[in-house]
């Protein structure tokens, strides 16, 4: 197919602001508000992409992902823990059998700035050591300089690279600098065979917005009348309240509707979510806020 | 990667485990007398006739307070506390009546729940807009004409601004305490004193903006509000002593009301019906459009005198629209008024209700297809009516030609630019107008021929006190807000 021909419609930013000003003012309480929390909570990819990851760390994350539920019993999993290649076979030797996912960032991330051969060799790796989902970033400056051929191809062939892992394609919104461009991206990446598309990588500001993730999710929605087929979507990086997490679940409810409502479709990238997530659980349990100090920090 | 094409079965399923729990507003801090008399002169005086009429929350049925009715006795008094307050307050200074302003703008900020939650529970409409558009609106209108009250000799340079004298001022039900300020503020500014009948079915928030002006000490008789239905409002048309009327409403009144003041000599502006059109082209942004036609029709229950009632899309993009506002009507929360997740309130009397029942039926009739989201409305006897969308219209279809004041959306379809401002001024009504594209060059190419007083390109209902509102044609004449409205209210 030729990427070019992509026909995706223009966004106009102060229209988006303002649909996003709306969906924030929703008021969720009560038991709407504890099922929120919990669907939260099985949609977060625990998150550590940090230069000194060790071993150690990675287990100390995924006994979290296997323990977070231990404290408030009917607590849903995190969907998958995701850290660097060279971290992805600890990650996977913990991990097994419980159901947790492991996603690997791959393709010279978060950058992208290598060869695609390179790239390729990556995601390999990262398959071959357990991932069973391949988080990729598209390269930003190719796209920018109006070489949407080669962002088009180069996700394709990360998408055959990696067999029968999931691929999320990490567009970094941060960096494309207009919600046309989001919008452009996210059609190119659907189109090109993303399994879901993904905001940010963490490592540039601003990460997900949510103006950003209702683009996408439209991006996602027209694909999804056009072909059928339903894309995934996960906003990452900067999402670390209840508040904003549940703000992103309400904009997924009314622009995508209870399809989407699942770990299978809908994603959060983030680490210090899911402590807050459970501190919010406990005080609608109790009506108390306790002290952080009660929640482990990992 | 196969992936295959199943156009049928790419519906949005927005029905979800996930409900929202109700989030009512409290209602605890309001207090609504259970009785109201007229305000006249600076003191609260029964009805002469003794005559008092409910008014109900329309979401419940049930009455929220007894209101004075108005008889031309009570409308005397009211006319002749004005006129004895008039010498005074036209003389004093521009800088002082500007204080009195920006006081009872304050208050109103000050008091602003209270308000909204009375604006929600006496008309119906969503707390998430009383407290968004209409109060903190209502405020700025005082704001922004208390700055004037000092400046009028720069408003209008090398001219003698002097009031009118007493005006008679008549506003609707749909916004009752922003359309009060739009009438009072001016009028207020410029040294005029004022006799206001507020609407039947939605006195209160004025009675409680008569109650704050007594509180604030207000010189008597320069604001005087006698309420009742349509025989009081006549009764200040036709008075004698009165010397401007502003009448916001439906055409037919403001065409007896134009009849009726005939060689009188009095001064009248007229902010009557519409039937706006709301013109989307394939250029757009489509998603964004989508959303402002949803905001241009159902707002507010499609009580909205400028309200898109009419969509015109461009034939290359009509079904995705179409598709997309279903799909966009369907996330709509209808309910409880007080609730800050409700988007459609209840529709603001049994009568209105009827009205709009009427045109729904009449416009499937006429060959139209109806839709109107699943689901059900709220038990009770209140006065429920779902958004609706009607497809497959004509432009000689009623539901195209008449203003239905309710949330049905009439969708027609067209073809080149010169179609779509043909129909879009096909119409005996001239309010207002929506261009929604991506090209600067359409915008100016519509705006510039579409015959509307207001006209909003890629966004819709927007409002601000320095920004002339008003009609063409049978949409009324004169302007509120801005400089064309303050010169409403002044003779040089």
């Amino acid at each position: 197919m030729n990427p070019e021909k992509i026909e995706s419609p223009t966004i106009d930013q102060v229209g988006v602001e303002e649909r996003v000003a709306k969906l924030k003012s929703r008021s969720i309480k009560k038991d709407s508000k504890v099922h929120a929390l919990k669907m939260a909570m099985s949609m977060i990819d625990l998150t550590t992409l940090s230069g000194d990851d060790t071993p150690g760390k990675v287990r100390q994350l995924c006994y979290k992902a296997l323990h977070v539920h231990d404290a408030y019993p009917g607590l849903p999993t995190v969907a998958a823990v995701c850290v660097y290649p060279s971290m992805v076979k600890v990650a996977a030797r913990h991990l097994e059998g419980s159901g947790i996912q492991v996603a690997s960032v791959a393709t010279s991330f978060p950058s992208g700035q290598s060869n695609l051969s390179l790239k390729l060799e990556e995601t390999r790796y990262a398959v071959e050591e357990g991932a069973s989902e391949i988080d990729m970033v598209i390269s930003r400056g190719r796209f920018l300089a109006g070489d949407v051929q080669y962002v088009f191809d180069e996700i394709a062939t990360v998408k055959e690279a990696c067999g029968k892992a999931h691929l999320k394609v990490i567009l970094e919104t941060g960096e494309l600098s207009t919600l046309d461009n989001v919008r452009r991206a996210s059609d190119l990446a659907m189109h090109a065979g993303a399994d879901f598309i993904k905001t940010s990588t963490g490592k540039i500001a601003p990460a997900a917005t949510l103006p950003v993730t209702l683009v996408m999710l439209e991006a996602i929605r027209d694909y999804y009348y056009e072909t059928g087929v339903k894309i995934g979507m996960k906003p990452a990086g900067g999402i670390r309240d209840s508040k904003t997490a549940l703000q992103y679940l309400v904009t997924l409810r009314e622009t995508l509707g209870n399809d989407w409502l699942s770990p299978d479709l809908f994603r959060f990238g983030a680490s210090s979510l899911a402590n807050d997530l459970l501190m919010q659980l406990e005080k609608q349990r109790t009506g108390r806020y306790q002290s952080a100090d009660y929640f482990s920090l990992d | 990667m196969a992936k295959k094409k199943n156009k049928e079965k790419t519906r949005i399923h927005f029905d979800t485990d996930w409900k929202y729990d109700p989030a009512p507003e409290s209602v605890e801090h309001i207090k609504v007398n259970k009785q109201y008399e007229h305000y006249i002169g600076g003191s609260w005086k029964s009805p002469n006739e003794g005559k008092y009429f409910n008014t109900v929350n329309p979401a419940s049925g049930k009455r929220l307070a007894r209101i004075a009715s108005g008889s031309t006795s009570d409308i005397d008094d009211a006319v002749a506390a004005a006129r004895k307050a008039f010498g005074p307050w036209s003389a004093l200074p521009g800088k002082e009546r500007g204080k009195w302003l920006f006081k009872l703008a304050r208050q109103i900020q000050e008091r602003a729940r209270e308000f909204a939650v009375i604006e929600s529970l006496d008309g119906g409409k969503p707390i998430r807009e009383s407290k968004a558009v209409d109060i903190p609106l209502a405020a700025a209108h005082f704001f922004y004409h208390a700055g004037w009250a000092d400046k009028l000799t720069y408003a209008f340079p090398g001219r003698n601004p002097e009031p009118l004298g007493v005006a008679g001022q008549i506003i609707p039900w749909n916004f009752p305490l922003l359309m009060a300020a739009w009438k009072l503020a001016p009028a207020l500014a410029t040294g005029n004193t004022v006799v206001l009948k507020p609407a039947e079915t939605t006195p209160l928030t004025a009675l409680k903006l008569a109650e704050l002006i007594d509180d604030l000490g207000f010189p008597p008789g320069v604001i005087n509000i006698v309420t009742g239905a349509g025989d009081t409002g006549a009764a200040l048309v036709q008075h004698p002593d009165i010397d401007k009327i502003a009448f916001t409403g439906s055409t037919d009144v403001g065409k007896e009301i134009q009849k009726s003041i005939a060689g009188t000599g009095k001064k009248l502006t007229l902010e009557l019906g519409g039937k706006a059109a709301n013109i989307i082209l394939e250029d757009a942004a489509i998603d964004q459009a989508v959303e402002g036609i949803i905001n241009g029709i159902y707002f507010n229950q499609g009580h909205v005198c400028c309200a898109g009632s009419r969509l015109l899309v461009q034939e290359s993009i009509e079904s995705k629209v179409i598709k997309k506002l279903k799909d966009r009507m369907s996330t709509l929360v209808i309910g409880d008024p007080l609730d800050k997740n409700t988007d459609i309130g209840a529709i603001n009397s049994r009568a209105q209700l009827k009205t709009i029942q009427k045109y729904i039926e009449l416009g499937a009739k006429e060959g139209g297809e109806i839709f109107q989201c699943e689901g059900s409305l709220p038990d009770g006897k209140g006065f429920w009516c779902k958004p609706t969308l009607f497809t497959g219209l004509a432009q000689s279809s009623t539901l195209v030609k008449e203003e239905i004041f309710g949330p049905v959306l009439a969708v027609q379809s067209f073809r080149t630019l010169e179609e779509a401002l043909t129909k879009a001024n096909n119409t005996p009504y001239g309010l207002s107008a929506g261009v929604w594209t991506d090209k600067g060059a359409k915008i100016f190419k519509m705006t510039t021929k579409l015959k509307a007083g207001i006209i909003w390109a890629n966004t819709y209902n927007k409002f601000d006190p320095a920004s002339p509102f008003g009609g063409y044609k049978e949409s009324g004449f004169g302007r509120e807000g801005g400089l064309h409205g303050l010169s409403a209210y002044v003779t040089f």
